[in-house]
C-alpha cells in the first residue's frame, strides 16, 4: 500500500522500503538518518505517519466497553486527553499498543500501529460485549508527526492555539474545511505534534509545513530516523518489544496497565502471571552493534535477548533495549555475529526527556 | 554514484588498486551509499591473513551490518587506522579512505573492470 504522499517521498529523493504492509522512505537521500535524527533532537523535522491505523468508536457504551478492551484507565478520562494502553489477549499477552483520543462523553479516536490495523479491528470488534459505533477510518485519514524542541514554533503559525496544549492532550480543529485533529504526542521523545487530517489534503499540509518550517530549518525524515528517535526515548515498538506472547507486566508498561480499574481483557492472566523477564537497558563497551535478536548473557548462562539495538546518535555509542530475567546484576555480554562485546545496564529512556511540556 | 576508472570491483562492492605485488582494498561509492551513515568498521591486524572473496571487516551502519570481502588473497600490510576512530570517513571519500593493503598473492577471479562495475549497478 501506498500513503497519499507516496509520490511526494519519491521526488524528495526518499529511500523507499516497505513498512506494516506500506511502502515508505527509511530516509531521505540528502540527508540520511543521522541528519534526520538530530534535526528533530535539535530543531524540526517531519514524518509521514499516514499508514497508521485510526477507529472511532461511539455510543451509550463506549466508555464501558473500551475500558474492558484495554488495560488502562479509560474510565473518568478527561475530554481532551490522550491516553496511552495496551490492548491484550486473554492470556495477557500484547494484541498491540495504541493512543485513545477522548473527543467527548463516549465518543473516542482510538489510534493503532499501521501492521495492526486489520487485526485490532477485527479484535475490538469481535470482543465487543455490548453494542457500540465502531468505525475503521484509516483509509480515509492522513497524518504528519512534526517533531523537536521548534515544532511547536512552526505549528504555531497554522494553529495559533497549540501553546494551551499540554502534553498528550489535542483539540479539534479545520484544515481546508475538513476535520483536523492537532494532538501534542509523538514517538521521539520530544517535544511535538501529531496532525491528522482527511487523506485528500495530506500532501498539501506536507508542503505547507515545509514552506512553514524554512526558518526552523524543518526537513522531512524517514523511518530511519523515526526508529532511532524512539529507541533512544526507550518507546516499545511492537513486533519488538511487545509481543502477543509477551506477558504484559514484563515490558516495562505497567503504568499502563490498570489492575484495580475493573475486568479487562487479560486481567485475570496478569493477575496469575508472576514476571519472569523485564525489559532493561544496555550500552555496549566494545565497538560492535547489538541488534534484534542478539542473545545476552552471563558466562554459559544466557539471559535474555536483545529486542531493539542500535548506535545512538545522540549518545555517540551502541545501546540495546534487552527482554532479561528479572534481578540480574553486574555486567552482561552480548554476542554479535559469533563475538562476545561486554555491556552494563543503564536505565531507560537512553536520554532525559525533555518533554513536560 | 562514483566508480573511479583505475580500479577493480568486486560484485560485492568492493574495489582494489594494484600496485606492483602491493593491494590497496575498499569499499565503492554504491556500498557507502547504500550502507548509509557508517559508525563502525572492525578492522584486522597487520599481518593477518586475507583470502580472495572472503570476508575479513565487518561494517556497521545505523542501519544494518555488512560484512567486507577481499578482492585477494595475501597477507596485511597496513591498516588505515583512521577508520578505527572514525569510520564516518568511508561514507565522506570512500576511494581516498582505503581499509587495508595486502601483499597478495593472487586476485579475485570474480573482479571486474569500471565499465562492468557500473552497469553491475545500474
Amino acid at each position: 500500500m501506498k500513503t497519499p504522499l507516496f509520490d511526494t517521498h519519491v521526488a524528495s529523493e526518499g529511500r523507499i522500503v516497505e513498512f506494516g504492509g506500506f511502502e515508505l522512505p527509511v530516509q531521505y537521500e540528502k540527508t540520511g538518518i543521522k541528519a534526520e535524527h538530530t534535526a528533530v533532537r535539535e530543531s524540526v523535522g517531519m514524518f509521514d505517519v499516514s499508514h497508521m491505523g485510526e477507529f472511532l468508536m461511539s455510543g451509550p457504551d463506549a466508555e464501558s466497553e473500551l475500558n474492558y478492551l484495554v488495560s488502562n484507565q479509560v474510565v473518568g478520562l478527561p475530554v481532551g486527553k490522550v491516553l496511552y494502553s495496551l490492548l491484550c489477549n486473554e492470556d495477557g499477552g500484547i494484541v498491540d499498543d495504541l493512543l485513545i483520543y477522548k473527543r467527548a462523553e463516549n465518543s473516542y479516536l482510538i489510534v493503532v500501529n499501521a501492521s495492526n490495523t486489520e487485526k485490532d479491528f477485527e479484535w475490538m470488534k469481535s470482543h465487543l460485549r455490548k453494542s457500540v459505533k465502531f468505525e475503521n477510518i484509516s483509509a480515509k485519514i492522513g497524518q504528519i508527526a512534526i517533531q523537536g524542541p521548534k515544532a511547536v514554533d512552526v505549528v504555531r503559525r497554522l494553529y495559533p492555539d497549540v501553546d494551551k496544549l499540554h502534553n498528550y492532550t489535542f483539540f479539534e480543529t479545520e484544515y481546508e474545511g475538513g476535520w483536523c485533529v492537532v494532538s501534542r504526542t509523538g514517538y521521539t521523545g520530544e517535544d511535538g505534534f501529531e496532525l491528522y487530517v482527511e487523506a485528500d489534503k495530506v500532501v498539501r499540509l506536507w508542503n505547507l509545513l515545509l514552506e512553514t518550517g524554512k526558518p526552523e530549518g524543518l526537513i522531512p525524515c524517514g523511518l530511519g530516523a523515526r526508529d532511532t528517535l524512539r529507541f533512544e526515548a526507550g518507546m516499545p515498538l511492537y513486533g519488538h518489544e511487545l509481543k502477543d506472547n509477551y506477558p504484559a507486566n514484563e515490558v516495562g508498561l505497567n503504568f499502563a496497565i490498570k489492575m484495580d480499574k475493573g475486568d479487562f481483557i487479560g486481567r485475570e492472566a496478569i493477575a496469575n502471571h508472576v514476571a519472569g523477564f523485564c525489559r532493561r537497558g544496555i550500552k555496549l563497551l566494545g565497538k560492535g552493534i547489538a541488534r534484534e535478536g542478539s542473545a545476552v548473557y552471563q558466562g554459559s548462562r544466557q539471559l535474555g535477548i536483545v529486542t531493539s539495538g542500535n548506535f545512538s546518535v545522540t549518545n555517540g555509542c551502541a545501546l540495546a533495549m534487552v527482554r532479561i530475567f528479572k534481578g540480574i546484576e553486574g555486567n552482561v555480554e552480548v554476542e554479535v555475529r559469533g563475538k562476545r562485546f561486554e555491556a552494563e545496564f543503564v536505565k531507560l529512556p537512553f536520554i532525559a526527556k525533555q518533554n513536560n511540556k | 554514484m562514483k566508480v573511479l576508472e583505475k580500479l577493480q570491483y568486486l560484485p560485492s562492492h568492493e574495489w582494489v588498486l594494484v600496485e606492483g605485488n602491493k593491494a590497496k582494498v575498499g569499499i565503492s561509492d554504491y556500498a557507502q551509499h547504500a550502507l548509509g551513515d557508517v559508525v563502525y568498521i572492525s578492522l584486522p591486524e597487520v599481518g593477518d591473513e586475507v583470502t580472495a572473496d572472503e570476508s575479513f571487516a565487518d561494517v556497521e551502519s545505523v542501519k544494518a551490518a555488512s560484512e567486507v570481502f577481499s578482492p585477494v588473497s595475501g597477507t596485511v600490510t597496513a591498516v588505515n587506522d583512521a577508520l578505527d576512530s572514525d569510520a564516518g570517513l568511508l561514507n565522506q571519500d570512500p576511494y581516498e579512505n582505503w581499509i587495508i593493503e595486502v601483499e597478495f598473492t593472487a586476485l579475485s577471479e570474480n573482479l571486474v573492470d569500471a565499465a562492468e562495475y557500473t552497469k553491475l549497478c545500474n
